[in-house]
């Protein structure tokens, strides 16, 4: 046994070096989006809900202001899919199937696997807001300067955050392949009472009352604003946004803390 | 820090309960580099979460873990570990050699992909998404995301699970050569011929405790039994009548018998039966020694029960 003892010793490079860091982050991002990007049964139902009711309500029933109003809810429905079900699905199913476990038991750089999904979450939803621009211009005839197609783009890219933090919350309260079900009890529900679907001018006065207690609610102000609809201040929301992400990985991270 | 060189891992009067239930209850191990201990015990002893604490999965209500000196949950000491779970799905759509290129992108000095693949055997499979490979062919993508890190200290639970012979026998000797250039390894197994075949040492829980720890040849003197095994006409009634005789059964025409003098017994059998065939004597393996190990463990926690009671 004392023969072995130098190995150890041997064995210096316990530092890593700041490249090699930055290149483990990097590559848990790329295989996170690689991984759902070529998983259909993963991808279309995210891509494909809001692209179809957007054809069907958008393009084939509805013209002019309208297809720009419902450009613009049909994005922050769009927006809130990989959010929720990139966060909230694999979160659940990888927290049962052992590999969350087996991450946090390799020396995966802090943080490396979040920040992995939320890159994927942020091409997904840019994937999605672009399909639904595509739709817009060229199908519903929604004319939009190169400046509102950008800030579309950029609310789409981040508004998807909040939306992580609320699909990694609920991905905590349920492990395995229940996640999916539960998420669509929060999505669409959701999506409805924040007049994503129809107008809250539509609804009973007094759920467009409490409509602002959903973050989808100030989602769709945002995109509402960048196809140049509302013309009211965005701080609000935004900050309202930030709440909401900050609130519901706090109640996230406690609960992985408790119960892993 | 001198006293410590060379120590891989180390639990130190360790207590952990899960609501009421008492995990771990004053656990001592420890694990030097270049050798290799085997964590065994029924379901339930505590294997998995002495393992889980030596991880930095879970943190210990009593006692200390040290890797390498330090706190597991240190990122700079799981640096230098490898880990192959049980149960972990990894990404079904993602390729081995991508798996194997992200997780050696965790360590500071990693193996080549192509030294890792050729150590686990799957240099044919770097390609091949991980969802399409058989289960044996999974464990072993799996073998080799723990050593791709060039670890120091290597977590092996229930390694060879779902292989073929073949495949059990190419890991085992990939274990061994790890061992051998003075990795430390932690087996955790329910095979006791992989135990038998690879360890240095053997720890044995049960209920939580340690109750045996020491070499393979140890643990298997510690019963003195042996078993023998022939064709003969003499019944279990005669048999079972002589002194050094503990046990005795018929299994279709062959007789077994378990003694604890086999040398007796044997002279005693020839003499009684000219006509004996295929005998057989064999010293108890560590499956016996394990199963009267535990056996021991549960009577003596049962009669502690009843005094208690």
């Amino acid at each position: 046994m004392e023969a072995m003892m130098p190995v150890n010793k041997s064995v210096p490079a316990i530092g890593m070096p700041r490249r090699r860091i930055v290149g483990a982050y990097l590559q848990e991002a790329r295989s996170e989006c690689l991984r759902y990007l070529r998983a259909p049964g993963f991808m279309l139902p995210m891509l494909l809900f809001s692209t179809v009711f957007y054809l069907m309500f958008g393009v084939l029933l509805n013209h002019g202001e309208a297809s720009r109003y419902l450009l613009a809810s049909y994005s922050a429905f769009g927006i809130i899919g990989p959010g929720l079900f990139g966060f909230g699905v694999s979160l659940a199913i990888e927290r049962d199937g052992g590999l969350l476990t087996l991450k946090r038991a390799l020396p995966m750089p802090p943080g490396a696997y979040l920040l992995g999904k939320m890159a994927m979450a942020m091409v997904a939803a840019t994937i999605v807001t672009v399909l639904l621009l595509l739709i817009g211009v060229f199908l519903a005839h929604v004319v939009l300067s190169w400046g509102q197609m950008l800030a579309l783009l950029l609310t789409g890219m981040f508004g998807v955050l909040p939306f992580c933090a609320l699909g990694m919350f609920v991905g905590t309260l349920i492990k395995g392949q229940g996640a999916p079900g539960l998420l669509n009890l929060v999505y669409l529900p959701m999506a409805f009472l924040s007049g994503l679907w129809l107008p809250l001018s539509m609804l009973p006065r007094e759920l467009q009352q409490i409509a602002p207690i959903w973050p989808s609610y100030h989602l769709n102000q945002l995109t509402q604003a960048a196809v140049g609809l509302n013309k009211g201040p965005l701080l609000g929301h935004v900050l309202a946004l930030i709440g909401f992400a900050v609130g519901f990985v706090w109640l996230a991270a406690r609960r992985l803390r408790r119960h892993g | 820090m001198n006293s410590s060189t060379g120590v891989a891992a180390r639990l130190v009067a360790v207590g952990k309960s899960y609501r009421g239930v008492t995990a771990l209850d004053g656990v001592n191990l420890q694990l030097r580099s270049g050798q290799l201990l085997a964590l065994l015990g029924p379901n339930g002893a505590g294997k998995t979460t002495a393992v889980s604490v030596l991880l930095g999965l879970l943190r210990p209500d009593a006692g200390t873990v040290t890797l390498f000196g330090q706190d597991p949950g240190r990122i700079q000491a799981r640096r230098r570990i490898g880990v192959m779970l049980q149960h972990a799905e990894l990404p079904p759509t993602l390729q081995v050699g991508e798996l194997l290129r992200l997780t050696a992108g965790y360590y500071p000095a990693p193996r080549s992909l192509i030294e890792s693949a050729e150590l686990a055997g799957i240099g044919d499979l770097l390609k091949r998404p991980y969802a399409k490979l058989s289960g044996g062919q999974q464990r072993r993508v799996q073998f080799a995301l723990a050593l791709c890190g060039r670890p120091e200290l290597l977590f092996l639970d229930e390694p060879t699970v779902g292989m073929d012979i073949q495949a059990r026998q190419r890991l085992w000797a990939t274990i061994r050569q790890l061992v051998a250039q003075g990795c430390a390894v932690l087996l955790t197994t329910h095979y006791l011929e992989e135990a038998e075949a690879l360890a240095d040492r053997v720890c044995v829980m049960a209920r939580g405790r340690v109750i045996h720890e020491g070499s393979v040849d140890g643990l298997r003197a510690r019963v003195a039994l042996k078993r023998i095994r022939c064709l003969t006409t003499l019944s279990v009634d005669t048999v079972s009548g002589w002194p050094e005789v503990s046990e005795v059964h018929q299994e279709k025409a062959r007789l077994h018998i378990t003694a604890t003098e086999a040398e007796a017994v044997v002279r005693r059998l020839l003499d009684a039966d000219p006509q004996l065939r295929e005998l057989e004597v064999q010293r108890a393996g560590l499956a016996d020694a394990f199963t009267e190990l535990t056996r021991d463990a549960d009577e003596a926690s049962n009669s502690a029960q009843r005094e208690a009671a």
